[in-house]
């Protein structure tokens, strides 16, 4: 299958719903990052941005490096999902909940078209923005994700990988991009 | 729990005659947390932290003396929180969901946060009547003392961040529960629902999401919450859509008046008999009944008033009814009883306070 814009092979494949009628868009790599979808994971970032690979190896701890989100294979088609609370695309159009802040971004252009379509066509936030610094919470995040970092050590200390695995879930949820 | 009486819902404010109560709710996420669908318990208790240390901070606690009062739903009996829902102070989803969730709530009842329902905050003012610039006005006071020692998740282009999609950019609701038994008689519910839809409006039933339109009641609605300042949607909310929907209803009344005047007349006075006589009621029979009666009070066809019926609307309903005489719950056929003999009673002799059972 080839590239809607150019005739590179496509990588990344969607079913839109537009107006109630399904539209099918196959994208490069290249042009399907330029339109902001996530990549599939068979195809890493450095492989069409060697210059990023170094990046992505150093910042590829749990919050999985340069993109917000990966996509997931399941049968032939990719389901993107969110680096940040581990919610797939799928699930978030089932739920129609997201499940964290990042979201927003992972699940973009996607959903971008649901929320515009849900607000008559309106695109962009107009109104106020938040008016405090919020320092006291941060600094109590900051607290709460200590804590779970040196319960995740014990955990990994005394070998009890199962209360390590949950650890680290939760703590994965911390390390979401700033909203 | 407070006086059963002091909610706004038993109260009489402007529009009253169509408009019950209106409300303005902002829905407000923690920074750098999961929204509540996706978190822990331990991550919703952490959410309780935060917004307990901030509402007890707040500029609004300092500056009322009461204070907010916290109340965490996963301990607390079940009647204080169906009563909490019968007040629409809660969803009845929250008051029965499980987990970690609180609310804290003003004195006077006006005044609410929701903590860990569908987002971490859903901060809420409610007012009697059409007063929705005084709710407005209360919930972003309230918002921005919270904001004081809380980051609110806020996205550059998407502006405030909802676990549902379709909430961001102001994340606000502006509703108003009407009363539209005119609209109803005169067979025009069609055009009210289509004059809706075409406003971008949500029409639900009496008790939010989901539910029915017991007794004429409908809430009304805003959907779009993106690409327009908070001030603009309270405009066209409060100044064009409400007198529109307003206006029909009082058309429709008029209309009935003036040439079914003696049906109207019929349909309210057999309600009005019927509450008089009844030994036993169910609390939606009740309501349909006090509907009609709050219809024949408005149009001067009975000499009830209105805040008798308002607070009567309230206490007929099950936890409230406990509430006014704990022997409602002893059984299905006592608690009709004990509901038909209140309603009987308050119509009698309206002028009396109602009954002080705390």
């Amino acid at each position: 299958m080839k590239c809607d814009i150019c005739d590179k092979a496509a990588v990344v494949h969607e079913t839109l719903i537009r107006n109630a009628l399904a539209v099918e868009v196959h994208l490069c790599a290249e042009h399907a990052i330029a339109a902001g979808y996530p990549l599939p994971i068979e195809q890493p970032i450095a492989d069409i941005f060697p210059q990023l690979g170094e990046v992505a190896k150093v910042e590829g701890g749990i919050s999985g490096g340069v993109s917000a989100s990966v996509s997931v294979s399941k049968g032939k088609e990719r389901v993107p999902r969110c680096t940040a609370c581990g919610l797939t695309y799928t699930a978030f159009r089932k739920s129609g909940h997201c499940g964290c802040p990042a979201c927003y971004d992972a699940f973009s252009p996607a959903l971008d078209q649901v929320i515009e379509r849900a607000q008559a066509g309106a695109t962009h936030h107009v109104g106020r923005s938040p008016t405090g610094d919020g320092g006291a919470n941060a600094e109590r995040l900051q607290a709460m994700r200590a804590k779970l970092m040196r319960d995740l050590e014990s955990a990994i200390a005394s070998e009890n990988y199962e209360r390590a695995a949950k650890v680290r879930d939760e703590l994965r949820l911390f390390d979401a991009p700033p909203s | 729990m407070t006086p059963p009486f002091s909610a706004a819902l038993s109260q009489i404010g402007p529009d009253s005659d169509v408009v019950v109560t209106s409300r303005v709710r902002l829905a407000r996420n923690i920074a750098g947390l999961p929204f509540v669908g996706r978190a822990s318990n331990a991550v919703r208790l952490e959410v309780m932290r935060i917004v307990r240390r901030a509402v007890d901070h707040s500029a609004i606690a300092r500056a009322n003396r009461e204070g907010l009062r916290w109340i965490e739903l996963q301990t607390a009996p079940s009647r204080d929180r169906i009563l909490l829902a019968e007040r629409h102070l809660v969803s009845r989803h929250f008051a029965h969901s499980e987990g970690p969730r609180a609310l804290a709530l003003s004195h006077d009842e006006h005044a609410s946060v929701m903590v860990n329902e569908e987002d971490h905050l859903r901060i809420q003012c409610l007012c009697a009547g059409s007063g929705l610039h005084e709710a407005f006005t209360a919930a972003f006071e309230l918002e921005s003392a919270l904001a004081d020692s809380t980051r609110f998740s806020f996205h550059p282009r998407w502006g405030y961040l909802t676990a549902c999609p379709t909430n961001v950019g102001c994340g606000i609701r502006l509703s108003s529960m009407l009363h539209l038994p005119g609209v109803v008689i005169m067979k025009e519910a069609d055009r009210i629902k289509r004059a809706a839809a075409d406003l971008h409006l949500a029409v639900r039933g009496y008790y939010g999401e989901g539910s029915e339109a017991i007794g004429d009641f409908y809430q009304f609605s805003n959907q779009t919450t993106l690409g327009a300042t908070e001030e603009q949607l309270l405009e066209e909310f409060h100044h064009v859509i409400l007198p529109q929907i307003i206006g029909y209803e009082r058309e429709a009344r008029a209309a009935a008046m003036d040439r079914h005047r003696a049906r109207l007349e019929d349909f309210v006075l057999r309600s009005n008999a019927l509450l008089n006589a009844a030994r036993l009621l169910t609390a939606d029979e009740a309501t349909k009944h006090l509907s009609r009666i709050r219809l024949g009070s408005v149009l001067g066809i009975v000499r009830v008033e209105l805040a008798t019926i308002q607070r009567l609307l309230l206490q007929v309903q099950p936890a409230h009814l406990t509430v006014v005489d704990p022997r409602a719950t002893e059984g299905d056929e006592i608690e009709r009883e004990v509901r038909a003999s209140h309603v009987r009673a308050a119509l009698a002799h309206p002028a009396q306070p109602p009954a002080q059972t705390e």
